[in-house]
């Protein structure tokens, strides 16, 4: 089981905010989920994977891409060619 | 021959998302033929949501690999279609535009998440459709409204476009009224893309064939098992002894490792959820956050109110089971059970050459009768196998039980989506 304080800690990792009117409920159904997920602590990995996959990588080279105005289209706050982000600092 | 189609049917069923009322098209082998494309499939010039408050007005400006070949044969695309939000859901319900309706019943949910699509097709508004299937999304609303859906062997239909959910499960399939339509749209959307490196390099070419004599039919026991609607397993088993009178073979089989595949299916894809969905904060697309405001503050404010409750659920489920001190109980349990999930499908496909079972463990729900997340995620138990797998299978028509359509399964070796297609072929040619 895990407390409304945790799901509350999990929210912020998420960047989500969970109103604290909704946080009761948003809670006990993560618990169920998490009771059901609890199954899995009978998995048992039988053997090594047989599995022939392997990783597919391009060479670093530049290919054509999208002009600058088509990428900067749908953001919100723009300025001199830059997309305009909140504050960090 | 080059046009424009004129969209002039009525959208009872709320399929749609966004219509195009007069939509181009060119020469090609879909000359003139209108297709919806779900709405989490880039389309350049036309709005892209993935059902979600926080894309309203997202237009991308690019075409996804699969839009790009189907306006290459001419096909006119004559609508975006409703969905779950982000693909997250069973019924369609969890759209932030409203439900759709499944044309079978309009009181009845459509399936989801690619609802819309199916409802588009079902209801006769257009002929084919383009939907998406992470845990059965297009097979689970193809089996509610009573049409054929494909998910095709993981790898085989290039992802560059589709607005990435789950990424080692999801894959784009069509969706149709038959299945010689199913197998032509699949012709043309699995050409090879080197833009996903998960591309491979396969094309289907394929004209489908009703001889399925000798044909070795895997019945797992476990897809008839508990929970199961009974007029469904009926319609089924009944669907099974047409196979069988074709002169297939049946063959009693078990899948022991199903008894986890949920579990693992909903970590994983919560898990790269909310990697992939963390890229939505109101900076590069979809509404504006204020720039004025701080960082972190600003995100979680605007990813509170645009996210859906579903959405939100998961995204929170995968950063818990990914996080420190929890990675080893949730994360590396599931991706041990999926590996345990191939290799008992790779002993059962040494003895048989497809499996066949039901879609989905019922026919359609009512509209709001699922409102518990827990036992929506329960009916998608049928559908996961073949993602956790990454194995082709098809969801075809197969009658009725309670007055609502019920889908026959039937899935496949990796890269034998034409057997697959011919298994589903030959049962329709049959029957209908």
């Amino acid at each position: 089981m895990i407390s409304e304080k945790e799901v509350e800690s999990i929210s912020r990792l998420a960047d989500i905010t969970i109103p604290k009117t909704e946080l009761g409920e948003f809670t006990s159904r993560f618990n169920n989920i998490l009771e059901y997920f609890d199954i899995l602590d009978k998995v048992e990995a039988e053997g090594e994977s047989e599995s022939d996959l392997y990783n597919i990588l391009r060479e670093d080279e530049i290919t054509p891409s999208l002009p600058q105005e088509e990428t900067l289209k749908n953001a919100g706050e723009k300025e001199d060619g830059y997309i305009r982000a909140p504050k960090v600092m | 021959m080059q046009g424009i189609y004129n969209l002039n049917k009525e959208d009872k069923n709320n399929a749609f998302l966004t219509t195009v009322k007069s939509a181009h098209y060119g020469d090609g082998k879909l000359n003139g033929i209108p297709i919806a494309v779900k709405d989490n499939i880039s389309t350049k010039g036309i709005e892209t949501t993935c059902g979600s408050k926080i894309l309203e007005g997202y237009i991308p400006p690019y075409d996804a690999h699969v839009i790009t070949l189907i306006k290459k044969e001419g096909a006119a695309i004559v609508g975006k279609t409703n969905m779950d939000e982000f693909g997250m859901g069973t019924t369609t319900e969890n759209s932030a535009y409203g439900p759709t309706a499944n044309p079978a019943d309009p009181t009845c949910v459509p399936g989801g998440s690619s609802g819309g699509s199916a409802a588009a097709v079902a209801s006769g508004m257009v002929p084919m459709a383009l939907g998406t299937d992470t845990g059965g999304s297009i097979r689970c609303p193809a089996s509610f409204c009573g049409i054929v859906g494909l998910k095709p062997t993981y790898g085989r239909v290039s992802r560059y476009g589709l607005i990435a959910y789950s990424n080692s499960l999801e894959q784009i399939g069509p969706m149709a009224k038959t299945v010689g339509e199913i197998s032509a749209l699949m012709e043309i959307i699995s050409v090879h893309d080197p833009r996903d490196t998960t591309s491979y390099n396969k094309p289907y070419i394929h004209t489908p064939s009703a001889d399925i004599s000798g044909t070795k039919v895997g019945v797992p026991l476990e897809y008839f098992g508990e929970g199961v609607n009974r007029g469904v397993s009926e319609k089924v088993r009944d669907a099974i002894s047409t196979l069988e009178g074709l002169g297939a073979e049946i063959i009693e089989c078990s899948i022991p490792s199903m008894e986890y595949a949920l579990a693992a299916y909903y970590v994983i894809c919560t898990s790269e959820a909310s990697s992939n969905l963390s890229r939505f904060d109101g900076v590069r697309y979809g509404p504006s956050v204020n720039s004025k405001h701080q960082w972190h503050d600003e995100f979680r404010t605007y990813r509170g109110e645009k996210f859906g409750t579903e959405v939100q659920r998961r995204i929170m489920l995968g950063t818990f089971a990914l996080s420190a001190g929890y990675y080893g109980k949730y994360y590396a349990k599931a991706q041990a059970a999926r590996e345990n999930m191939r290799r008992d499908f790779r002993r059962i496909f040494e003895t048989v050459d497809i499996i066949a079972g039901p879609t989905m463990p019922d026919v359609a729900y009512k509209l709001g009768e699922k409102s518990d997340p827990l036992s929506m995620y329960l009916t998608d138990i049928l559908t996961v196998p073949a993602n956790l797998a990454g194995l082709p299978a098809i969801s075809v028509p197969c009658g009725k039980t309670d007055g609502m359509p019920v889908g026959l399964q039937i899935m496949g070796r990796h890269f034998e989506d034409e057997r697959v297609v011919d298994v589903a072929f030959a049962y329709e040619q049959e029957v209908v």
